[in-house]
């Protein structure tokens, strides 16, 4: 087995789940039905997309583990997610900045991982990039919506923008088992990413009459799965089941 | 080739396909699994029959509905010696949704997809046609509806809501 391979699978899979649980957490609770049902529906597309990369790594590694093994079964440090992707949820401005921010970056990053020299990668890429391009639309306009609505709507997203701002670096920011997949044809180097993310990002805030902050520190660890308070009790909800019952079914 | 096999061959491949016509989207029921373009491929393997299906969505939670209805329906007629696999490549499109699937959709109120999903007017849901009056004068409401494949829109012309089976 590659390992850099896996854990490369692997990781895509951790920024998936941990995402799409951050958002179901809106389930019952956002500001309108239409939204409730949206983020909803986000949320198990992201969870879908972490299940068919969890199968994927699964099945490179070769060690008889499937999906939820690799869902549940994992601590904190073998997590490789973002700190972006864990953060509290916030306000409803916070959480959609949030999206907005990580939906440029997937789409991007999908729609190259289309022509993976992994088949089952660039299959599994090919569904998301579809998912990624209407998650994009949908974040994309509540950004200009709120940004550029009320005074309220406009600094509570600029608030959101200022918080979440620093943890948008890590993702451009590959490691060694990034600059293997992208030399080996499999994953794309995040860094190559950057530039276009930068430009379309701006141009959108500056749609939503938002300013960008500024690049005065950055967050990461991420990738190596030194991750921020809020994880482990991200985790502790999300396996809870298969921690006190394991291989529990229904 | 199904003109170079037995007639045996075709019979029973014929009343395989019966068995799963049978089979119906568990959220869309008026739409079997083949309209749906879910059922990819069907074959008899040495006497082992073989169902490839595409989920339409990563996060849909009717495809293991879909699965088990497939195993309910094959051991109902009496197969025994079966296996449902999933298939992501080519990712599933609205354009593989059947003529008759189309205007099975618009019997019950939802608005077809809109042909061509390279369109990217038609991508973005606009000149969606109200299922109702025909007409094109209509707005999204919400980019989700009822379900994860289809979208919320109003006709400003009837002024009726309906669902929107979004293109992919």
């Amino acid at each position: 087995m590659n390992v850099a391979h896996f854990e490369y699978v692997q990781r895509l899979g951790d920024n998936a789940l941990i995402l799409g649980q951050r958002l179901s957490e809106w389930c019952g609770h956002s500001p309108f039905l239409e939204e409730d049902i949206a983020m909803a529906n986000t949320a198990l597309d992201l969870i879908g997309r972490a299940r068919m990369l969890y199968a994927h790594a699964a099945a490179l590694e070769g060690q008889g583990r499937d999906e939820d093994a690799l869902a549940y079964g994992r601590d904190e440090r073998q997590f490789g997610n973002f700190l972006i992707c864990e953060l509290p949820n916030g306000d409803y401005a916070c959480t959609l900045i949030r999206q907005y921010l990580v939906d440029v970056y997937h789409h991007a990053l999908y729609s190259t991982l289309c022509g993976s020299s992994d088949a089952g990668l660039a299959a599994i890429a090919g569904k998301a990039v579809k998912e990624c391009a209407y998650h994009l639309r949908r974040s994309g306009d509540w950004v200009v919506r709120l940004g550029d609505g009320t005074a309220e709507s406009h600094a509570r997203c600029q608030a959101a923008l200022d918080e979440v701002w620093a943890y948008t670096a890590e993702m451009f920011n590959g490691d060694a088992i990034d600059d293997a997949m992208a030399a080996a044809g499999i994953g794309v180097a995040p860094g190559s990413l950057a530039a276009a993310w930068r430009d379309e990002v701006e141009a959108q805030l500056a749609l939503a009459t938002l300013s960008v902050p500024r690049d005065d520190w950055s967050a990461s660890g991420g990738r190596q799965g030194l991750h921020t308070e809020h994880m482990g009790r991200l985790l502790a909800e999300l396996q809870f089941v298969q921690r006190a019952y394991p291989g529990q079914k229904w | 080739m199904a003109s170079a096999q037995p007639p045996a061959d075709d019979a029973a491949m014929a009343a395989l396909l019966s068995v799963l016509d049978e089979v119906h989207d568990p959220e869309i029921p008026i739409l079997t699994i083949a309209d749906l373009g879910v059922l990819r491929e069907v074959r008899i393997d040495a006497g082992r029959v073989v169902v490839v299906i595409t989920p339409t969505y990563s996060g849909c939670p009717a495809m293991h509905a879909i699965e088990d209805d497939i195993e309910h329906a094959l051991t109902a007629a009496g197969y025994r010696d079966f296996t449902v696999e999933t298939q992501l490549a080519p990712a599933w499109s609205t354009d593989q949704m059947s003529a008759a699937a189309h205007a099975k959709l618009r019997s019950v109120g939802i608005a077809p997809p809109t042909r061509i999903t390279t369109d990217k007017r038609a991508l973005l849901g606009e000149h969606v046609m109200c299922p109702r009056c025909a007409s094109r004068q209509t707005e999204r409401i919400s980019e989700f509806g009822s379900t994860a494949c289809k979208a919320l829109y109003r006709c400003r012309n009837c002024l009726e809501p309906f669902d929107y089976f979004k293109c992919l």
